[in-house]
């Protein structure tokens, strides 16, 4: 507990972080930390109740971040964290439902329920951080890994070609997509920001460093070489077109909003299509309570 | 409490038994159903997205089982009464989740319409062969409630206990139909609303800086929350203490490990029901479940005819097996003799807890029929003697 020494001031994110629960188990130099603290600094403008925000995540490094929000928060299992989403927001359509994951829970394991919340417009905002490597489990490929890195599956390099996540959830229907690196915790944070106010599917990934796996194995310094890498490297490019943005190793990382627009959720889609088949008959859901 | 009149169909009804089951969860207060088609159960889900509209509830057909089952585990902390419906593949997919349901300690129901396996097995055709399945098929350590009905009218009741059970021990349960009880068409009579009894969530009325989601207070059932009201918790499927919290420690997995067996184990008696017939003074016991135990009644009279003593017992509960009835029986009979749908799977408990003093005979049949009763009554005929 951080009142327990009188001597430290208070985290200026204490209210929103379980602070019986630090030290956090990710490394130093990780890039997950920052992602969460974006995504704090976001929450923090969101003027909505802090009492229905819910946070899912499913397993991994990313997977430990509901554990830390001091909110109603859920850690599901292995690529899940979408559906439970999905059962959450649909049971209780009054809560705000973020999911928080890595890049292999959410797009290999997890990769039939992303694209499937993303066509339906599930009204959920799910925040990726992809590190292009599963690294609770030691560094192995993931589907974002890039083409000829190395990972501790692919020791000879990676042969085997990622998915471009903003076109992938872009191209199913998702009604907000931006993409930003760790180091653009201010852009993010809007961009987080943003997402919560949106109605329906909204993607953000997070380009993140992994340098205890990563960046290790690859040679790619520390995690501060890497952030210096998004900076000399990374292109903002908002509205770019979706098929552009697949990221090479060690090359060009376009960043930003590419997708901003509305659509009915699938909430509404269910109230419009049963009220006009069915009229007074039909209850509506989630509307207001009777 | 009693039921929501919203949900109810009061009346006499000529239903299916997966017709009656989508009654009985709507009954229930069932108001969440996540989805996947799979015969021979898909008749739940088509019947419960055509009432629902009308009821007030939501349905979504998920892209497949896994996240059926997820999307139920998320309902339930939704604070909505929840519910889908498999056979076997789909079942298989299910059990990463329902491990994650009975870790988190999340009250929801899970139909399994058996039908003959394994793997894609026989799709339209009976089975019996997941009831082992229901009892071990998630990983590690947990106990579950697991029923099985014999005819349309018990798919509708025994639904609503299924429920009833699933919030009253946070727990999931599963319901064992099997395909000739899903596809069977009976009278089935609803009753009103008041004189059905539906067990509420238990919900703390701790305020959220007193509550701690996993403690306990005497009863080994920790009492629930819903999400959005202000308690701020944190559930994981890891081994947690009494704050939700992941421990990592071999001390918290036995405290943990332990309450959640046995919150099931120890309340056996309230959970368990059986039915009896001339088992006092029996010398042969036939127990049976689902379709079978109809199935083995002409066995039952035939033997009677001859002068056999046959005591008879229907088992609704397979899961908590009713140990405790069949140790009682054991010292008084000569033999127990089970027929299922299956190579020997309830079969096992009934001679683990006969231990000996009593033989037991095991009537198997594979998927795709039931028994030929004349096959009961031999092995019957072979146990008396």
């Amino acid at each position: 507990m951080s009142k327990q020494n009188n001597n430290l001031p208070e985290h200026p994110m204490e209210r929103l972080l379980r602070m019986d629960r630090i030290p956090h188990i990710w490394c130093s130099t990780c890039g997950i930390g920052t992602a969460v603290s974006c995504f704090i600094s976001a929450l923090e403008k969101f003027e909505y109740p802090m009492d229905k925000v819910a946070i899912v995540s499913g397993i991994g490094c990313t997977g430990r971040v509901a554990g830390y929000i001091k909110l109603d928060s859920f850690h599901s299992t292995h690529g899940r964290a979408i559906p439970f989403a999905t059962g959450l927001k649909l049971a209780n359509p009054e809560l705000k439902v973020i999911v928080i994951s890595g890049d292999g829970d959410l797009s290999a394991i997890g990769g039939n329920h992303l694209i499937h919340a993303a066509r339906r417009n599930m009204d959920i905002t799910v925040i990726c951080v992809n590190n292009f490597i599963y690294a609770m489990t030691g560094g192995q490929s993931a589907p974002t890994t890039p083409l000829t890195a190395n990972s501790s599956t692919a020791p000879y390099g990676n042969s085997d070609p990622p998915f471009n996540l903003p076109l992938l959830v872009g191209s199913c229907g998702a009604t907000y997509v931006a993409r930003w690196t760790a180091l653009h915790i201010r852009r993010l944070t809007k961009s987080m920001h943003e997402a919560l106010n949106k109605k329906g599917f909204s993607f953000i990934e997070v380009i993140a460093p992994c340098s205890t796996l990563y960046a290790r194995r690859n040679r790619l310094g520390t995690g501060l070489d890497l952030m210096k890498f998004y900076h000399d490297n990374s292109e903002i490019k908002h509205g770019a077109p979706l098929e552009e943005l697949d990221i090479n190793f060690q090359q060009k990382i376009i960043v930003g909003k590419f997708i901003d627009k509305e659509k009915p959720t699938f909430v509404d889609n269910w109230n419009n299509w049963l009220s006009q088949k069915l009229g007074s008959k039909f209850v509506p859901y989630g509307v207001a309570k009777a | 409490m009693k039921a929501d009149p919203k949900g109810v169909l009061t009346g006499e009804h000529y239903l299916d038994g997966d017709h009656a089951c989508a009654e009985g969860a709507l009954a229930a207060g069932c108001r969440f159903f996540a989805g996947y088609p799979i015969t021979p159960s898909t008749e739940v889900a088509e019947r419960y997205v055509s009432r629902i509209p009308m009821v007030g509830g939501i349905f979504i057909q998920m892209e497949d089982e896994l996240a059926s089952m997820a999307a139920l585990v998320g309902a339930a902390w939704g604070g909505k009464k929840s519910m889908t419906v498999t056979s076997g593949p789909g079942f298989s997919l299910m059990m990463e989740n329902i491990g994650l349901a009975a870790m988190m300690e999340t009250p929801c129901v899970v139909v399994n319409v058996q039908r003959g396996g394994p793997s894609t097995g026989l799709p339209t055709m009976v089975g019996q062969q997941d009831m082992m399945q229901a009892r071990w098929g998630s990983h590690g350590d947990y106990q579950i409630i697991a029923l099985s009905p014999a005819s349309p009218q018990e798919a509708f009741d025994y639904t609503i206990k299924c429920f009833n059970l699933a919030e009253k021990y946070r727990v999931p349960v599963l319901f064992m139909m099997d395909e000739c009880v899903g596809h069977m068409t009976e009278k089935v009579v609803i009753p009103k609303p008041d004189e059905i009894e539906i067990t509420p969530r238990r919900l703390t009325k701790l305020a959220p800086e007193k509550y701690l989601p996993y403690k306990t207070n005497g009863d080994l059932v920790p009492e629930m929350i819903v999400a959005g009201t202000g308690y701020k918790i944190h559930s994981t499927g890891l081994t947690h203490d009494e704050r939700g919290y992941p421990v990592m420690s071999p001390g918290t997995q036995d405290q943990l490990v332990k309450r959640l067996c046995d919150k099931i184990k120890l309340n056996a008696d309230d959970i368990i029901e059986i039915e009896e017939d001339q088992t006092e003074g029996a010398e042969v016991i036939v127990m049976a479940y689902g379709i079978t135990s109809r199935v083995t009644l002409p066995a039952v009279f035939k033997a009677r005819k001859k002068g056999i003593k046959v005591g008879y017992i229907k088992m609704i509960t397979a899961w908590p097996f009713p140990e405790k009835r069949v140790r009682e029986l054991a010292k008084k009979v000569k033999a127990f003799v089970m027929p299922e749908i299956n190579l020997g799977q309830m079969v096992l408990e009934v001679e683990r807890c006969a231990a000996g003093q009593a033989k037991t005979y095991h009537v198997p049949h594979a998927g795709g029929w039931v028994h030929d009763p004349e096959d009961i009554y031999q092995v019957i005929e072979e146990a008396v003697k």
